[in-house]
């Protein structure tokens, strides 16, 4: 069966212009490769600036990659534009971080939903009303709510008008940009209940985007990990958590907040800062915060692929080694 | 545009005390110059020609010009003609400011660059200067020929306006969403980011309207608008020149005219540009 | 003595149309000791952050600290302070640092010369000393001396809220407030931070108090935490205690809304309904509409603050009945 989204070998550069017109290279997604299926979530972690946001534009077409192909339902988006592709570009959607820029402040909820609708001509004109009832009330808004304006919902309430909006399409994918992350906790389990809701009845693919893992792990099968561009870890959401074997990934782990000291790994102080997209070393990228014991002049001058090891795929050359610190660790 | 939006503008206006000030102003000229004309004495069969200028009564609250024509009906119909210029030449100037700040905003790249280039040149231009060099082609400038040509000269800085809104919201999340929904460029400009640049592109109007009001004051007043006999404010101080000092009331009427006009114009638009102002608002 | 006391603290703001004053913070009391860090944990619309603003009376006009209130830091009155004397508390004995370091820090002045201004504002230094002692106090939190003379936009959210610390730092401090210092930062650095304002406290003997809406967050960091709804505080204890057995149907709901790496498979549950308009609290009980345990006297009567041994309070009816027994 062919994957609802496919990513093969994407990668996407930036060339913005420097003041003096020096132009720098930024390389925000490097040969990212992953498949999704229906009904499934991947879900895709990182820190600020590791290139997830950019990832989930590419993968919904707004933007085109710089080399590799995304593929929908097996088919590969042509030129932009072409009307052809209307049909394939409406079943991917993306969800926005931010519920209060993601709304036109000037149109009422109502066409808000309806807009997908209406550009692809889904429906009938008489029809509009109905089904924009229809789809707010799957996301718990009254029908009485279309003729509003943004500004009168909360944040939560404003996500599930951009949850219905991409619905409204009927997407095999969506791309949820960090949904929560601006919400209250409260509200973050609604939108979390609902968004699994939604999969369970229409069978969505979900590329969950977070930098919060507990967030993550309520939803996803499978969990990529991005640092700098690169997939350094993808595996099962189970076997990630409790045995991460890339580096990176156990130091993010372990920085995760919890309220139950005793049952967690220990934690790991990445020191320093991460380099820069703009100067991608070319070893592996981890490898000037890398604490692994075994970690070698390899590391710094040969970049690791991702392989299979265990249950996951990592970028590590010594991913079958645990990542333990050289000191002792608590029993 | 949508009601709530504008609504709330109007009401933002409102609120505040110079704004209403304003709106009172304006409505009450538009009111005057809309209806007012059948009630008054038509100053083109004024009976008794060779009264000559006469202080303000009963019979004429605003006195008598030195052709004996009442000057309240002048005034009011010089509101007439001055508000519909204005207007007009406003409303052009936003359409042609809009288009240029849209599309330069939007699509960015070299036409941006030319686009901007071309309007920084003409802002070289005193607008004034622009305006002369403009009208000298005709001998008598027909009316619509000065709407169109102050239209011409007002949109510069208004499509500087737009397109800094435009790069602003470019990026905004419900723009992105409205692409991956599939909306053409054209869909974006129209549905999103037109209504969300009407707030400035307002401020700009009203304030515009001043500006307006009193360049073709000046023109008028230097013979080069509107032409007489039809009656525009700067025509009736230019024809008043002769009695400025014995009958003042013939250019102190329509004076006091265009100052409220761009007053409340300048009201209006300072109280929506202060709504507008999110940490004021 | 308190490092920092408050008591019954009510913030008013005039409402827009109409007369009389609403209450986004309604009558909050707390106290953190030298060397202890007390976490204030809510969510929007809880009053936390109107909460540190009145503590050193830097509320946004027209809101005002209402009467009745008493906030006292080291003993001493900060309500009746001069101008003088205000100016003096804070950055001095006070020290805080707020959310977003890209706002907070001016754009056209290096990380040094941040640290120097807040130096100079409460010690008398020369110039020459006063950058020594900067670049002390920047080792101290982290940052190295080639990041000194750098600024802003050249610095990560991570070392630009060290800098926003240490600024804070200059006046030696008794207490320290951080109104979600690291809400907009990543999870490691957030770690980081947080193990450095556990180390600032230790060395200093410095009072902490951290502003959250992250329970999880200060879960093993504060020794005490303050649950703070509706503009009032419905919980506060120790920490471990607090976690262990949540006594306000509150913070239980928070809790089992957060969710955690250690119980995957646990499906958060959400609060049902929403935070309450500030404008128009609900009677009795701000909780009640969203209660799962209320009864009888909750939707009509606030409930007072029963004590539950061992420092711990709640204010919720099933703790104590009208005579203010347990």
């Amino acid at each position: 069966m062919t994957a609802v989204l496919e990513a093969r070998d994407v990668f996407k550069e930036y060339h913005p212009r420097g003041l003096l017109g020096r132009s720098r290279v930024v390389r925000a997604v490097n040969g990212v490769s992953l498949s999704l299926d229906a009904a499934e979530t991947l879900g895709l972690v990182g820190e600020s600036g590791c290139g997830k946001s950019t990832f989930a534009r590419l993968a919904v077409g707004l933007e085109r990659p710089t080399a590799g192909e995304v593929l929908h339902g097996g088919r590969a988006l042509s030129e932009p534009g072409a009307s052809r592709d209307r049909e394939l570009r409406r079943r991917s959607q993306i969800v926005f971080q931010d519920p209060f820029g993601s709304l036109n402040p000037r149109m009422t909820i109502g066409d808000s939903v309806a807009e997908g609708l209406v550009i692809h001509r889904l429906v009938p004109r008489a029809g509009l009303k109905d089904r924009v009832a229809a789809l707010l009330g799957e996301v718990g808004l009254a029908a009485g709510d279309a003729d509003r304006y943004p500004h009168e919902f909360s944040g939560g309430q404003r996500q599930r008008i951009g949850i219905a909006r991409a619905l409204a399409v009927e997407p095999a994918f969506v791309a949820c940009d960090e949904p929560v992350s601006a919400l209250d906790v409260s509200v973050r389990a609604q939108i979390v209940n609902l968004l699994r809701r939604l999969q369970a009845e229409r069978g969505l693919a979900y590329l969950f985007i977070a930098h919060d893992f507990a967030v993550v792990a309520q939803l996803a099968q499978r969990i990529a990990v991005m640092y700098l561009g690169f997939i350094v870890e993808l595996g099962p959401a189970p076997a990630l958590l409790r045995d991460p074997r890339h580096p990176y990934t156990r130091a993010l782990i372990s920085a995760v907040p919890t309220p139950d000291p005793a049952a967690r790994l220990e934690r790991i102080v990445l020191t320093g800062d991460p380099p820069s997209p703009t100067a991608l070393p070319p070893g592996c990228p981890f490898v000037d915060r890398c604490y692994h014991p075994s970690r070698d002049e390899r590391c710094r001058a040969e970049r690791p692929v991702l392989r299979p090891v265990g249950a996951a795929l990592a970028a590590c050359h010594y991913a079958e080694i645990a990542p333990v610190p050289s000191s002792t660790r608590k029993p | 545009m949508r009601g709530g939006p504008l609504g709330r503008l109007l009401a933002a206006a409102w609120r505040a005390p110079g704004g209403r000030t304003g709106l009172l102003l304006l409505l009450g000229f538009g009111a005057l110059a809309t209806l007012a004309p059948p009630f008054l004495t038509d100053p083109a069969t004024m009976s008794d020609v060779t009264a000559g200028a006469m202080a303000p009564s009963m019979a004429h609250p605003f006195g008598t010009d030195h052709l004996s024509r009442d000057v309240l009906s002048r005034v009011i119909n010089g509101a007439r003609i001055s508000l519909v210029i204005a207007l007009v030449a406003v409303a052009v100037s936003l359409v042609l400011g809009a288009g240029v700040g849209m599309v330069a905003g939007y699509v960015g790249g070299a036409v941006d660059a030319i686009l901007m280039r071309l309007v920084d040149g003409a802002r070289a231009i005193p607008r004034l200067f622009l305006l002369l060099l403009l009208i000298l082609v005709w001998e008598r400038i027909p009316l619509t020929a000065l709407i169109l040509v102050l239209g011409f000269t007002g949109w510069l800085g208004t499509s500087r306006l737009v397109r800094g809104e435009v790069l602003r919201l470019r990026h905004a999340p419900f723009i992105l969403a409205a692409r991956s929904l599939g909306a053409s460029p054209y869909r974006v400009l129209r549905v999103h980011l037109l209504p969300n640049v009407a707030g400035p592109l307002i401020v700009a109007a009203t304030l515009g309207l001043g500006e307006v009001i009193l360049l073709e004051a000046g023109l008028s007043f230097l013979g080069l608008g509107v032409q007489p006999p039809t009656p525009s404010w700067g025509g009736m101080i230019l024809e008043a020149r002769p009695v400025l000092i014995t009958a003042p009331w013939t250019s102190l009427f329509p004076g006091l005219a265009i100052a409220c006009t761009v007053l409340a114009g300048n009201l209006v638009g300072d109280a929506l540009q202060a709504s507008l102002d999110p940490r004021t608002a | 003595m308190s490092a920092l006391s408050v008591s019954n603290l009510r913030v008013r703001f005039p409402r827009r149309r109409g007369e009389g004053w609403f209450h986004p913070v309604d009558g909050v009391t707390l106290s953190v000791e030298p060397g202890e860090m007390l976490a204030v944990v809510g969510e929007s619309g809880s009053g936390k952050s109107l909460t540190c603003l009145a503590l050193l009376r830097l509320l946004p006009p027209p809101g005002e600290i209402a009467a009745g209130s008493a906030i006292r830091v080291d003993g001493a009155d900060v309500l009746a302070l001069d101008a003088e004397g205000l100016r003096q508390l804070r950055g001095g004995k006070v020290g805080m640092v707020f959310q977003d370091p890209a706002a907070s820090l001016d754009p056209l002045y290096t990380a040094g010369a941040h640290v120097i201004e807040a130096l100079r504002a409460h010690h008398r230094l020369t110039a020459a000393a006063a950058r020594a002692r900067a670049i002390e106090l920047l080792r101290e939190v982290g940052v190295g001396r080639d990041r000194v003379d750098a600024y802003p936009h050249q610095l990560s959210g991570g070392q630009r809220q060290r800098v926003m610390i240490a600024a804070a730092l200059a006046g030696e401090p008794t207490l320290l407030i951080a109104d979600e210092p690291t809400s907009a930062l990543d999870v490691t650095v957030q770690a980081q931070l947080l193990d450095l304002l556990g180390e600032l406290r230790a060395r200093r003997g410095m009072a902490i108090l951290f502003v959250s809406h992250d329970l999880a967050l200060v879960a093993t960091r504060a020794d005490r935490v303050t649950v703070m709804y509706a503009g009032k505080v419905v919980e506060t204890g120790p920490t471990s205690a607090l976690f262990a057995d949540p006594a306000h149907p509150y913070t239980r709901a928070l809790l089992a809304a957060t969710p955690s790496l250690n119980e995957p498979d646990r499906v958060i549950e959400p609060i049902p309904g929403g935070v309450p308009d500030p404008k128009a609290w609900p009677p009795g009980c701000r909780f009640h509409p969203r209660c799962a345990a209320r009864f009888e006297p909750c939707d009509t009567r606030e409930p007072e603050w029963f004590p539950l041994g061992a420092e711990r309070h709640a204010q919720c009816w099933l703790h104590g009945n009208a005579n203010g027994d347990p």
